[in-house]
């Protein structure tokens, strides 16, 4: 290369294209944090005009993003309808977590309902459901007492036949069984884009590159994703998902029906004293630390599978109205009541994460399916919420999925009006199966919450409706709207006042962090993308004092003061994310566009 | 110099992972834990791909020690350019007591029944940080050896190698047939893409048992507990020196 021109190319042309650039953004002051080529195209980008940019495809017949219980069920119904009708089928699955569960948090009581219809003889196969739910307890908590509330039969958080599972170690299994059946999984590698035919049908999905570095360039080591084609593909990308984030805008599947709303959910794993573990036990609490108006709520599950340990978690609605509200901090003060606090003495924390999860349930299910695509599992959000189980309808629909797009992939003659197929017997004969009714019956339970009573309106409700009418009343309860748009001003609520952790109970938020085992490569941009880099500080810490401060389980945003003169900027540790997806949808300038980092970046959860 | 080259691969704890004593202290929690391959295993591999696109040498090997999970390891040099892999199955008991001493003693045979003209291994492996593998590889073949390389270079018969020292560089010149260790500043691994992952699954990992090799795997050495490092205590503050100096006294260590 000639190396005059390289000189211009790297030093010359950037800082023009730079300068360029900053007067494009909104301030000449604001420092540059988005380097992502989402939002800084890569085709007018002088570093990269000689980068090779041809892609590598390989075709497959099916393609599943996301290795959870949805799409693993998917891809297993898949390879058990091949074998059955022995036809050949290649079914490729890619996973953004290094290895199958290290992105799996939840709960979790499982219903067996799917698992059951996916493999009856889970339990000679050693599927680890080890737990099965021996006691329930539910209370509303005070700051010092608690007010049991009975589960009578009937009452949807009632979990006679369930199972407490350590929900990675499910995926896991659920993984050994599909590669087993020869199903193509490849863990480490992300989706990142949707490919299209000419038709604009699904054509495939392409994964991440790697090797751009952190300000945008190409590194020695760039190589291209590539590109995996696939008659249908579909997207299980668990709540909120980056490219189904694209399919709802690209195909409107959203026109008839109620934005998704969210929650947040942080758990912990901790090894107790063995005098206080009773196995078998669900504890659920409901009340402090929040007030009647902030939907949320505890769990805590002691586990069977040799040691005294017990998952325990605190969810919060994330249409709560207070920008002064950490949902972290409020699990850690939880923590401290007396009910809670006596388990967890002389124990140890031994694991940590943070996932946003669906609260919108029936009313927010979009449109399922589209030319060349389905959506699976969490990802459109089947979670049946005052249960607070979304797994097993997770996996139904995976199964439901597959056995509607079989015959159509494997038809000899399929007459297609599209390049990428069409399966709306999937959405069809979802609404006919358990999942729907269940989702139905439980509709109006959370929208309930909305009233002047708050929380005690909601059980209220859920008392009469949900306990003796089954959801049979006419009507369906909307929800507020986006969750981004509940934040009230700063100015017009109070800072809340949370304890400082103690060290043994709780804990801080980067030692809780470093549990989580997240890491990414530090040398790439943030895929925390902002569409405009001065809105964090002109608007977010404006008017409502920097909220992702506080919402985010990971510390990945801080205001921190400028290096030279006034002013705060918008500092992003990118490397801390746990990928739970808040930041996308709480940030009330909906400035924030998640997207997904190189593979394997990421929390490394161990059976949480 | 044209030939085969033998590179180790060990399978770790990845390192962004908090590390769990296990309760009867017998070592740590490994079980569904993230693990990946050693860094200094990823340099080591990516010398040997580097020195076969060069032209230098014809064939590139990844072995690896361990349990069924040690293929995944072993794909992943396949998928970052080594041709075929060898798993050396060690499990259980066995695979808890594995130390540098028995690999040492595989990767000589190995050696031997492979025609190996070179080995690369990384310097240590961050797990048990044991740095001795190479060494001992070297000693038990009377080769000689090539240990914290950061510059390696083919020159006719021998092999110059560049070594990070405590007091700087040293620059040395060895025989072959040789034992290198990689360094960090020895190169910047290739990322295993999913092509790559993919073109790997076709090439062969071959099995291998170390009583076909000839090795006693018996431990020379015994565990006898693993504790977690002591919490480090509060630190505290004095106003004056003469408090400094009483607490210094009190504390018996003046």
């Amino acid at each position: 290369k000639d190396p005059v021109q390289s000189f211009r190319i790297y030093h010359v042309v950037p800082q023009l294209y730079t300068h360029v650039h900053r007067r494009a953004c909104s301030s000449l002051s604001t420092p540059r944090i988005t380097t992502h080529y989402t939002i800084h195209p890569r085709d007018k980008d002088p570093r990269w005009q000689d980068i090779e940019m041809e892609r590598f495809a390989d075709e497959a017949d099916v393609v599943i993003v996301g290795g959870g219980p949805a799409g693993l069920s998917a891809a297993i119904r898949l390879k058990q309808l091949a074998n059955q009708h022995q036809k050949e089928l290649r079914v490729c699955l890619v996973e953004k977590a290094s290895q199958l569960g290290a992105h799996t948090l939840s709960g979790a009581c499982l219903e067996p309902s799917a698992l059951t219809e996916l493999f009856p003889d889970w339990k000679e196969r050693g599927a680890p459901l080890n737990t099965p739910v021996t006691d329930d307890v539910f209370s509303i908590f005070t700051e010092k007492h608690r007010i049991p509330v009975p589960i009578l039969p009937g009452l949807p958080m009632r979990n006679h036949g369930n199972y407490i599972v350590r929900l990675g170690n499910l995926v896991r299994w659920l993984g050994e069984q599909a590669e087993e059946l020869g199903v193509e999984l490849y863990p480490g590698y992300a989706a990142s884009e949707v490919l299209f035919h000419e038709d604009r049908s699904v054509k495939g999905i392409a994964t991440n590159d790697v090797g751009i570095a952190k300000d945008g360039s190409p590194k020695d080591v760039f190589e291209r994703g590539m590109e995996l084609h696939a008659k249908v593909t579909l997207f299980g990308e668990g709540c909120h998902g980056h490219l189904a984030k694209q399919l709802y805008k690209q195909f409107n599947l959203r026109e008839n029906c109620e934005p998704q709303t969210y929650a947040i959910g942080l758990k912990e794993l901790w090894v107790i004293d063995e005098k206080k573990w009773r196995p078998g036990r669900a504890e659920h609490s409901v009340g402090w630390p929040l007030d009647r108006h902030t939907y949320g709520g505890s769990f805590l599950y002691h586990l069977n599978e040799g040691e005294p340990m017990v998952a325990l978690g605190f969810v919060v609605g994330l249409d709560y109205s207070n920008p002064y509200l950490s949902p972290f901090k409020e699990f850690q003060r939880w923590k401290h009541h007396p009910f809670v606090e006596s388990t967890l003495e002389g124990g140890q924390r031994i694991a940590y994460g943070a996932r946003a999860l669906n609260e919108g349930g029936f009313q927010s299910i979009p449109k399922l399916t589209f030319p060349g695509g389905l959506l699976i599992g969490c990802s459109p959000g089947f979670m049946n919420v005052p249960k607070i189980k979304g797994t097993h309808t997770a996996m139904k629909s995976g199964i439901l999925a597959a056995e509607a797009l079989f015959p159509k992939v494997t038809a000899e003659n399929l007459d297609s009006e599209t390049a990428g197929l069409h399966v709306p017997e999937y959405s069809d004969n979802l609404k006919t199966s358990s999942v729907w009714k269940e989702l139905r019956s439980v509709r109006n339970i959370r929208p309930s919450f909305h009233n002047p009573l708050g929380l005690y309106g909601g059980m209220v409700y859920t008392g009469i409706f949900y306990w003796i009418l089954r959801g049979k009343e006419p009507w369906t309860l909307k929800h507020c709207g986006i969750d981004a748009n509940q934040l009230k001003p700063a100015k017009d609520c109070t800072p809340i006042e949370y304890p400082k952790p103690d060290g043994k109970i709780s804990f801080d938020l980067l030692s809780s962090v470093a549990l989580s085992g997240t890491n990414h490569e530090g040398d790439q941009p943030p895929h925390l993308t902002l569409k405009d880099d001065s809105v964090p500080v002109a608007r977010n810490l404006a008017i409502y004092d920097g909220p992702e401060q506080r919402f985010c389980p990971a510390g990945v945003y801080e205001y921190v003061p400028v290096e030279t003169g006034d002013g705060m900027r918008l500092q992003i540790n990118a490397q801390n994310c746990v990928h739970c997806k808040t930041c996308d949808i709480k940030d009330p300038s909906q400035n924030i566009n998640w997207v997904v980092p190189e593979g394997g970046g990421g929390p490394a959860y161990n059976g949480m | 110099m044209s030939g085969r080259v033998l590179v180790g691969v060990k399978r770790v704890i990845d390192y962004a992972v908090k590390i769990r004593v296990k309760p009867d202290h017998t070592g740590v929690v490994t079980d569904g834990v993230k693990h990946s391959m050693n860094p200094f295993c990823e340099i080591a591999v990516e010398e040997a791909v580097k020195l076969k696109e060069k032209k230098l040498i014809k064939e590139v090997v990844a072995v690896s020690c361990g349990p069924q999970q040690s293929q995944e390891t072993i794909r992943t040099a396949l998928a970052m350019g080594a041709d075929r892999g060898i798993h050396v199955e060690v499990s259980g008991k066995d695979y808890d007591s594995l130390g540098p001493l028995q690999v040492s003693k595989i990767l000589a045979a190995l050696a031997k029944k492979e025609e190996a003209q070179l080995i690369i291994l990384g310097k240590q492996a961050i797990d048990d940080d044991c740095n001795q593998t190479g060494q001992m590889t070297a000693a038990l073949l009377d080769w000689p050896q090539g240990t914290f390389a950061s510059e390696v270079s083919l020159e006719a018969e021998k092999i110059k190698v560049v070594r990070e020292i405590d007091g700087g560089l040293e620059t040395i010149k060895i025989n072959t047939p040789a034992v290198l260790t990689a360094d960090l500043r020895l190169n910047t691994p290739r990322y295993a893409t999913l092509p790559n992952i993919m073109k790997a699954k076709k090439k062969k990992i071959a099995n291998v048992k170390p009583a076909d090799l000839g090795v006693d795997l018996t431990s020379r050495l015994e565990v006898l507990r693993v504790d977690e490092p002591p919490q480090r205590e509060a630190g505290v503050k004095v106003e004056t020196v003469e408090d400094l100096v009483a607490k210094l006294k009190d504390t018996g260590k003046i």
